[in-house]
């Protein structure tokens, strides 16, 4: 089963294609890294997977043809936003309310027992935990839904190092446990390298290169992921700097 | 770092059934409650005011009601005191209390509206509640029915105080002639129990559509006063008046008591069943004919019986009082509807609005 897939998809903002002609199929248990410099349309492909957006052309579906967006798609993705936005008025267990109540399946004393290991009070508000801890916050309700696929844009992108480490540790340790997909958008190469064994290349709306990390190295002989991909984007020097 | 503990995955149904509405009780109520704490306060402190102006002018008008006997000078200044607290209190023509609930409609319903999705597109957070398994055009609507129904049922209640606040005003039966001054279409029409919670709203789907398409709180709130303002002009200038056709009579004592309580629509004067002029008769026409008429003659109605006796037949359009009722459900269905329409709009956006 595809986790996500993509036919000729593109999305059109104006006169403006962020994303163009888009065809690739993600398959299920992998950890995929979507990878491109900013403006490369990451943002733009995952909101269409998760639905939040609707394509300008082609179609995309999730968890082996369910399209994007539709009740059966959003009852098994679980998505976590860029800057990881959380209701910062409410309490960390009002937030974990409307998320069970949102959703068919919500395990809580998942959510309560990861919280109180992170140290992270439930009568406190969102908005004054620290970046790190409403990254973390994010991303327990996100899989407490017991989601089929995780997806999440820029996930470390605010965060200090050692959150960075945290956050990541708990993706992997979710897609390695208990089988969880995941797809993630980032352009800080070095934090894929430990976790990605799927990769996406993307710049200026088009899928360059896409498929399983070791077959990629091999085919192209490098020796790390980060290599591959700074050799790709170099090739194309004027949509780096963009 | 601890391993999670999910339980294992249990199979995803295609098309799962969706979750039931009720669940966007408790979530509306965690993410509006400060919202409608503020609305129920707001209300309350405006009722207690209300009741209590209610209050001593009810007793004022049960004072002179009960006075024997009628002409003795007692209970003419308990008439003249009545009148005088009915217009001078705060809902009364001279009272600043009138002019400030005027306006709560269009408060209550912009800053409980505004929020409901500007707040989320202006955070980001609608990423977060359009993600989740409940969906989002659901979610909108579950979270617009909930607060409309709840700010509907709190602003019929204050409705009804201040329908009670006018009662002694309307009391048509009443043997005191001052107390039919009021016409129930001028005080505060807007404010009874089925049209206070029809414009307010009005103004929360205005606010709430605002909210969609400016997508930023305070924005949205001041393009909801400014539509809510002229939308209250008009229809205080233009619409209401038509809401039924006028009736037409020729008796000049239309403006007398007793026939006060009607709505004066228009006026004008025939003779010879050619139409003569509108309103108030010209300068010239008043000095060719009634200059002999001396000034302390000259009553409420004018140079009417005047004019009357050379030929002129004042003819007046009006909404008799008995149309308050039938006026109130006209105002609140169309503005229901609106209102209807409104978030109809609002959720089209919501389905088809490209994150």
């Amino acid at each position: 089963m595809n986790v996500v897939e993509a036919s000729g998809l593109g999305k059109r903002y104006g006169r403006t294609w962020a994303l163009r002609e888009c065809t690739l199929e993600i398959p299920a248990g992998r950890v995929a890294a979507l990878v491109g410099p900013n403006g490369a349309g990451k943002t733009t492909l995952l909101n269409l997977a998760v639905g939040l957006s609707t394509p300008s052309a082609g179609a995309v579906t999730v968890l082996g043809g369910r399209r994007a967006g539709s009740p059966a798609a959003l009852d098994g993705i679980a998505f976590v936003a860029q800057d990881t936005p959380l209701y910062k008025t409410l309490s960390v267990a009002d937030m974990i309310y409307i998320t069970r109540t949102l959703n068919r399946r919500f395990d809580k004393s998942y959510a309560y027992a990861r919280l109180e290991d992170l140290g992270i009070p439930p009568k406190r508000r969102a908005g004054k935990l620290s970046g790190g801890q409403q990254a973390q916050l994010a991303l327990t309700l996100a899989l407490a839904r017991r989601p089929r696929l995780l997806v999440l844009d820029e996930p470390v992108a605010m965060l200090d190092p050692i959150a960075r480490h945290d956050f990541m540790a708990t993706v992997l340790a979710a897609a390695s446990a208990y089988g969880v997909s995941v797809l993630l958008s980032s352009h800080v190469l070095t934090e894929l390298e430990r976790v990605a064994d799927y990769l996406i290349l993307l710049s200026r709306g088009q899928v360059r290169l896409a498929g399983a990390v070791d077959d990629l190295l091999a085919t192209h002989g490098k020796a790390s992921l980060e290599e591959l991909a700074l050799t790709y984007l170099r090739e194309t020097p004027a949509e780096v700097t963009r | 770092m601890t391993a999670p503990t999910i339980p294992a995955q249990p199979g995803a149904d295609l098309s799962p059934r969706p979750l039931p509405w009720r669940r966007m009780a408790g979530v509306t109520w965690r993410q509006h409650r400060y919202a409608l704490v503020g609305v129920v306060v707001l209300l309350g402190a405006l009722a207690v005011w209300v009741w209590t102006a209610g209050t001593s002018l009810h007793n004022a008008y049960a004072a002179a009601v009960a006075c024997h006997p009628v002409n003795s000078s007692a209970c003419v200044n308990l008439v003249v005191s009545f009148n005088g607290s009915a217009t001078d209190k705060f809902m009364g023509s001279k009272g600043a209390g009138g002019v400030l609930l005027q306006v709560m409609p269009a408060l209550i319903g912009a800053f409980a509206g505004a929020p409901v999705l500007a707040r989320e597109l202006e955070t980001g957070t609608f990423r977060f509640a359009w993600t989740q398994g409940f969906g989002r055009w659901r979610w909108a609507l579950a979270k617009l029915v909930l607060l409309g129904v709840v700010l509907a049922a709190a602003t019929a209640a204050f409705g009804a105080l201040v329908s009670w606040y006018f009662q002694p005003e309307s009391g048509a039966n009443s043997q005191i002639p001052g107390l039919y001054e009021a016409s129930p279409f001028g005080n505060l029409f807007s404010l009874r129990e089925v049209t206070f919670p029809a414009w307010t709203l009005a103004a929360f789907t205005i606010a709430a559509l605002a909210g969609m398409l400016i997508r930023r709180v305070v924005p949205a709130i001041v393009a909801t006063l400014a539509v809510y303002a002229g939308l209250a002009f008009a229809v205080a200038a233009f619409l209401r008046k038509h809401y039924l056709t006028p009736l037409v009579t020729s008796n000049i004592n239309i403006s007398l008591p007793g026939g006060s309580t009607a709505w004066t629509i228009g006026q004008w004067t025939t003779k010879g069943g050619r139409f003569a002029f509108a309103g108030n008769p010209p300068d010239s026409l008043v000095n060719q004919l009634c200059s002999n008429v001396p000034q302390d003659k000259i009553g409420p109605l004018g140079f009417a019986p005047c004019l009357a006796q050379h030929g002129y037949t004042q003819w007046t359009s009006y909404q008799p009082a008995t149309r308050f009722w039938p006026f109130q459900w006209i105002e609140g269905g169309w503005l229901l509807a609106l209102s209807v329409l409104l978030v109809a709009a609002v959720i089209w956006l919501v389905r088809r609005r490209a994150a």
